[in-house]
This record gives structure tokens, C-alpha cells and sequence, in this order.
């Protein structure tokens, strides 16, 4: 389907790009600085998975008439990016982006099994692709967080850090600009939908951590432009290198 | 001199299987799948490739590499892009690229139906000996299409290409 108005579609794209170009970014803060190296490699693939997600979203806006992809991950300042606060926090301990990563695989995978339907066929292909890969990141969530749920100490900072983090992560699920146009064009589900099969998806692998999900109001704001002082730092670290010379070709 | 005559997708395709991955480099593109569609209009070659893995570094090197060597074949244009239609999967590995994997050390994918369970990731024989019994002991290695395992019987780790 082509002939979906671009403006509708961007800030869509948008949020999908930033939130993976921005957790590719933390994750890539393990390299080097994981507790096993097996937990080195995993977050930095994952890392890798995720920037190589962020640039097929990038430039499926190019097609749509944005700039290049390097220029939109790498020129644009924090308050143009849409993505989750959520992705934006500092990698904080081992437990906190373990517990981070998991909540936000668990999103990611239902988003994409839904957008693998969705009628922008571009997108929809895009998402199949990504959700063969997906699967090996929840398959890392998933037993991690079982294995180190096992012992007090550790299930004591997972759920220590599922309760900082809770809030943040419902932020993923923010209705999108232009939502209920977007449902009705059968591009994307309804985040309230999402946020449902989410939860369904993550309460019986915390419950065999000895985790439970908190009740907690979401913090929503990331969709609109409005993030936490961490994201233009993070941007200041990831784009200084580029923005020193935007012309050089590497 | 070079000719200049029309190209057919056979002699495209045969040229293609010169062109190597990178990371692993006894596998042509052609033998790991990676060739969606070809498509030669008189002198005018457009190939799509599938990649293995979204954010693989290997596939503009593949991409380059194929251009030059379609040019040498004689195309007067030669477009190499992506397409993530149809998705890579694992299955598109050929016979003699399993048997390839194999020699170089890399457990072949198991085959699957499907997108494939992460429970077809669980099962691996070593490439060494051809033991089942083996442990996943990462499910990432050391390029993302690759798989940590240890090998109980021969004592050894190994690598398996992901199933996907």
C-alpha cells in the first residue's frame, strides 16, 4: 500500500527508529563492561541488532523524503527524537538493563508480530524480518532473568529495578501522533492493545522469577519530544564524532 | 575485451557465487541465500539481496563486491540493493553451503518449518565429531548469525550458524 500520507506515517517511524537507535546506544555501553563475557557479547549483538533495526526505519523515512539516515540519527537534537524515556535512562547496574532490555523485548516482540500485518507494506516487511531476531533477544531475556531470579540476592535487584523502571517502560505504549488514524489504516494496533498482550507476555516469565509487576502510572511524554536530561547527553556522546564533520566520508 | 552482449541471469547468478561473505569466506552469496531476485534488461543488471541479520556489517561489503563483479561480467549498469521480501531464513542455505559451513568448523542451522522456535536453537551436533550432545552456552557469538555451544563428547566449543 502506497498511498498512505507520509506526515501520518513519520512520526510512527520515528518513535520506532529513535527507541532502537537510543537502546542500540545504552546496550553498546556493555562492550567491554559485561559481568561474563558471554553478557559482554549478548548486549553488544543486541546493541548491534538494534542500530542495524534503527537505520531500516531511517531509511524507510528517507524514502518518505527525510534526510539520510546518518543525518537523522546523527543531527537532530533531543527534542526531535520520539522515542520512550524509557531507552534514554543510563545503563545503570548489570540488574537495571537486564530488567530494562527484558521489558522492552517483550514490547518489541508484540509490536512487531502486529506490524508484520500492518497495511504500510514496507513496514510490515520490515517487522517480519526483525522478528526472526527478536526471538534470540527475548530467549536472552527470558533466561536470565529466570536463572538470577533463583537466589535472593538477585531477584532482590531485579525487583528492585523492575520498580524504577516500570513506570518508564508503560511510557513505550504512549498512543502515537496521529493514533486513531493510524488504527483506522490498519498500519498499526492500538497501544492500549499492545500494552494488554505485553503484560500478558511478561507476567508468567517474572512470576517464575519470584518478580511481580508493580502498579505504577505511566510516564509518558517521550512521543511528543519530551525526555529526561539523559537523552541529550547521550546524544551529545553519540553524535560528536559525526557532527564535528557531517560532509566526511568514511 | 569484455563482452558486451546480452547478460542472462544464469551467467548473473554464476557470477554472483563468486562473490564471498566476509565473515565467513568459503560462502558464496549465492549459496547462502542471499540472492532475493535478479532481474537483466539488456545490459542493465538489478540484483536484491536478503540479508541474514538487519544489522549486519558484511552486507554493503557483499553489496559493493557484487556491483564490481557484475561489471566485470559486462553489465553496462549493475544495481545491487536490499529487500527484506522475502525475509532470509536459514533454510536458503544450500546443500553445498551446509556441507561448507560444516568443513569450516560452523554447525549448519538445523532446518525448520517456519519462522523457527528458539527451542530449534537448543539442538546443535558438533562439527567436529557429529555428537548431539551438546550445550547452547550463548545464543549470541562472536558475528550476529552465530551461536555459541559445547560439545560434551569431544570437549569443545563450537559455533553453529543461528536458525532464523
Amino acid at each position: 500500500m502506497t498511498n498512505l500520507d507520509a506526515a501520518v506515517l513519520k512520526p510512527l517511524l520515528f518513535s520506532l527508529a529513535d527507541d532502537e537507535v537510543v537502546i542500540g546506544h545504552r546496550n553498546a555501553e556493555w562492550t567491554g563492561h559485561g559481568p561474563l563475557l558471554e553478557a559482554d557479547i549478548a548486549f553488544s549483538s543486541m546493541a548491534q541488532d538494534e542500530l542495524g533495526h534503527a537505520q531500516a526505519y531511517y531509511a524507510l523515512l528517507h524514502e518518505l523524503g527525510e534526510p539520510e539516515p546518518d543525518r537523522l540519527a546523527f543531527l537532530r537534537s533531543a527534542s526531535a527524537f520520539r522515542c520512550a524515556q524509557l531507552v534514554e535512562l543510563p545503563r545503570g547496574d548489570w540488574a537495571f538493563s537486564l530488567i530494562r532490555q527484558c521489558l522492552y523485548d517483550a514490547a518489541e516482540g508484540e509490536r512487531l508480530a502486529a506490524l508484520a500485518r500492518s497495511r504500510f507494506t514496507p513496514l510490515a516487511q520490515a517487522a517480519r524480518k526483525f522478528a526472526g531476531e527478536e526471538k534470540y533477544h527475548w530467549l536472552h531475556a527470558r533466561t536470565w532473568v529466570e536463572q538470577l531470579g533463583r537466589a535472593d540476592d538477585g531477584r532482590g535487584r531485579l525487583q528492585q529495578a523492575l520498580e524504577q523502571v516500570y513506570p518508564y517502560a508503560l511510557g513505550l505504549f504512549e498512543p502515537a501522533e496521529a493514533e486513531a488514524e493510524l488504527v483506522a489504516l490498519g498500519v498499526k494496533p492500538a497501544e492500549a492493545e499492545l500494552e494488554q498482550a505485553w503484560r500478558e507476555r511478561l507476567t508468567p516469565v517474572l512470576a517464575a522469577a519470584g518478580l511481580t509487576l508493580p502498579a505504577a502510572a505511566p510516564i509518558y511524554g517521550g512521543r511528543r519530544g519530551q525526555h529526561t536530561p539523559h537523552l541529550a547527553a547521550l546524544l551529545n556522546d553519540m553524535q560528536l564524532v559525526f557532527r564535528s564533520d557531517p560532509e566526511a566520508v568514511w | 575485451m569484455k563482452a558486451r552482449a546480452a547478460l542472462t541471469p544464469e551467467q548473473v547468478l554464476a557470477a554472483l557465487d563468486d562473490v564471498k561473505d566476509p565473515e565467513i569466506p568459503v560462502l558464496s552469496i549465492v549459496e547462502m541465500g542471499l540472492v532475493a531476485r535478479v532481474e537483466v534488461d539488456a545490459g542493465v543488471v538489478r540484483v536484491w539481496l536478503t540479508p541474514t541479520f538487519a544489522g549486519c556489517p558484511a552486507v554493503s561489503v557483499m553489496q559493493a563486491d557484487a556491483e564490481r563483479r557484475l561489471r566485470d561480467l559486462g553489465a553496462v549498469e549493475a544495481v545491487v540493493a536490499l529487500t527484506y521480501d522475502p525475509p532470509w531464513n536459514s533454510n536458503r542455505i544450500s546443500p553445498d553451503g551446509r556441507r561448507k559451513l560444516r568443513d569450516f568448523g560452523l554447525a549448519p542451522p538445523p532446518r525448520h518449518a517456519g519462522l523457527g522456535d528458539v527451542v530449534s536453537l537448543l539442538v546443535a551436533e558438533c562439527p567436529f565429531c557429529g555428537s548431539s550432545d551438546t550445550r547452547l552456552e550463548s545464543a549470541f557469538g562472536p558475528t550476529l548469525c552465530r551461536a555459541l555451544y559445547y560439545c560434551h563428547a569431544c570437549r569443545q566449543a563450537f559455533e553453529q550458524f543461528k536458525p532464523l
